[in-house]
């Protein structure tokens, strides 16, 4: 029999603590879809997703039922689309229509893949590719794009990085609030198995089909944190550690399951934090149940390197396959304690940053002023770039020039997406510098062979 | 397949018999069962073998949902799986 406090405590982690699995995401090969237009390759695109993932949602939701843990999201992600119209890049939109009608029909939150990997150069075919973003984002609902400017062994490619701040604000321009720039993320060392959005695509290397699990649970770790008040960072690093493991073995016991019921192959658990805008499900008062005043100030970043780390730790032992991201996330407006810090000025861009250096990813969901130019969008993402690249991690850039909005003003995205305080950034001109283009070249310690 | 049936809320009588009328109904077997009262709270936990249950787990999850509402009582059946990955390494 079971120990009643072990049931006791999973129950409540559900019910109080905001357990749950964050996505189920169904990596779909689309190389087989190739054909010799771009209308046969939409069509070929749309049959195998909708037929690869038919059974994706009722079979995730079935699960769900079963162990009576909540799984919020159902997701795609394929093969960067760049790779597949190749031969067609200006007509790369029809891709991009087919596939949100692919995830209309199946049901799935959203789609990910619209992607091209321009670590190391900009074909010209990535080059058409890329300026079709803007447009595919405002005429699509559930589509995702990312672009991974740079990696630790190629550098980072500034011609990339000047046309991704151009790329940002055009998409602001086009959609509501700029809403398109919140399924939009510029990556360094991009994952290829990672399943969270806006970043999720379907690597090269991976199987034809494959599901990939995020977990969650800030709230979960926060609240084991508060029966340990007096606790040193040694033994509060121990709390997390053990939190996570049992919330990833939560997360590995779903994915196994859901694979197993859909016929492909397990790819990976990611470890991860998310939080969400509901109270109770904060990556940032974690932070602040360590003993921080507020998310932002001095210590920040120290808080949140243990957590990362812990994190890693406790998941790692809790599953057979480790991928994608891993480690806490940050977004600005997806986080009630993040929100509330930036409304109160507390936290600012230059810490965000330095807290990227450390977390899983990097500056995340932030709105910043509409009238941001796009060499100062470029100067952020080379910033977070350089970051990923000399530390060897993945570093992204997600942040919305709110068309007409300042300083002060409020975006609202809604639902998971949540709300976010425009935040200011630097005033400084950055024109010059993005505009000499070339290439940042890779560190000396990327030569490992 | 064994499940985990948790009944939780405020403790009153008659919460054992209506969930085993229940379980009963609906032919599922009821392994061990502990009770305890956690803070001001009433805690049951059943350990129960559906396989002669015609229904499968997600449906009776969510009827055992909706009698736990009847009879005002949080009443949750789960795989127990999901507690085995939680607690033991």
């Amino acid at each position: 029999m079971f120990n009643s406090t072990d049931v006791i405590e999973t129950i409540d982690m559900i019910e109080k603590e905001h357990l749950d699995v964050r996505t189920v995401t169904m990596g779909i090969s689309l190389l087989p879809c190739v054909r010799e237009s771009a209308e046969k390759t939409a069509e070929a695109v749309y049959g195998r997703v909708c037929k690869c993932a038919e059974k994706l949602v009722p079979t995730v939701e079935q699960v769900s039922r079963e162990y009576g843990i909540p799984i919020v999201n159902k997701r795609v992600s394929v093969t960067p689309v760049s790779l597949i119209t190749a031969a067609f890049p200006e007509k790369s939109a029809l891709v991009a229509l087919a596939l949100d009608r692919a995830a209309d029909a199946l049901g799935v939150d959203f789609l990910g893949g619209y992607s091209a990997l321009v670590h190391k150069a900009t074909a010209d075919y990535e080059r058409a590719f890329l300026k079709t973003i803007p447009e595919a984002l405002a005429s699509t609902k559930k589509l995702c794009a990312s672009v991974n400017v740079g990696s630790t062994r190629s550098g980072v490619n500034m011609d990339a990085v000047k046309l991704v701040g151009e790329l940002v604000k055009e998409t602001a321009r086009l959609t509501p609030e700029g809403i398109g720039c919140a399924k939009f993320v510029a990556f360094c060392n991009a994952a290829e198995d990672n399943p969270f959005m806006a970043g999720a695509f379907h690597g090269v290397g991976e199987a034809d089909c494959t599901i990939n699990v995020g977990v969650s649970g800030p709230g979960v770790v926060q609240h084991a944190l508060s029966f340990a008040p007096e606790a040193d960072l040694t033994e509060a690093a121990e709390i997390i550690k053990r939190t996570a493991f049992k919330i990833t073995r939560a997360g590995q016991l779903v994915a196994k399951e859901a694979a197993r019921r859909l016929g492909v192959p397990f790819g990976v658990v990611d470890l991860s934090l998310a939080p969400t805008p509901a109270r109770g499900d904060s990556v940032a008062h974690i932070l602040e149940e360590l003993g921080l005043e507020t998310v932002g100030g001095h210590g920040t970043t120290a808080a949140l390197a243990m957590l990362n780390d812990a994190v890693k730790k406790g998941g790692v032992m809790a599953s057979s396959r480790v991928g994608g991201l891993s480690g806490a996330f940050i977004p600005v407006s997806e986080d009630i304690g993040m929100i509330e810090a930036a409304e109160r000025g507390a936290i600012t861009f230059d810490k965000l940053e330095a807290m990227t250096c450390v977390c899983s990813v990097g500056l995340d969901m932030i709105a910043i002023p509409g009238d941001t130019p796009a060499s100062t969008i470029s100067a952020i993402l080379a910033d977070e770039a350089a970051i990923g690249m000399v530390n060897g991690k993945t570093t992204a850039v997600r942040v919305i020039p709110a068309p007409g909005k300042k300083v002060g003003d409020t975006v609202n995205f809604g639902g998971l997406l949540g709300r976010a305080p425009v935040m200011p950034v630097h005033t400084g001109s950055a024109e010059k510098f993005i505009s000499r283009g070339g290439i940042l070249p890779a560190p000396i310690h990327s030569f490992k062979n | 397949m064994k499940a985990v049936v948790t009944v939780t809320g405020t403790d009153r009588k008659g919460i054992i018999a209506q969930v085993s009328a229940f379980l009963s109904e609906k032919n599922i077997n009821i392994l061990d069962i502990s009770q305890t009262i956690l803070g001001d709270r009433f805690a049951m936990i059943m350990l129960v073998d559906t396989s002669e249950c015609s229904e499968d787990l997600a449906s009776v999850s969510a009827a055992a949902a909706e009698m736990g509402r009847d009879i005002g009582m949080s009443v949750r059946v789960q795989h127990e799986d999901i507690f085995n990955a939680m607690h033991t390494v």
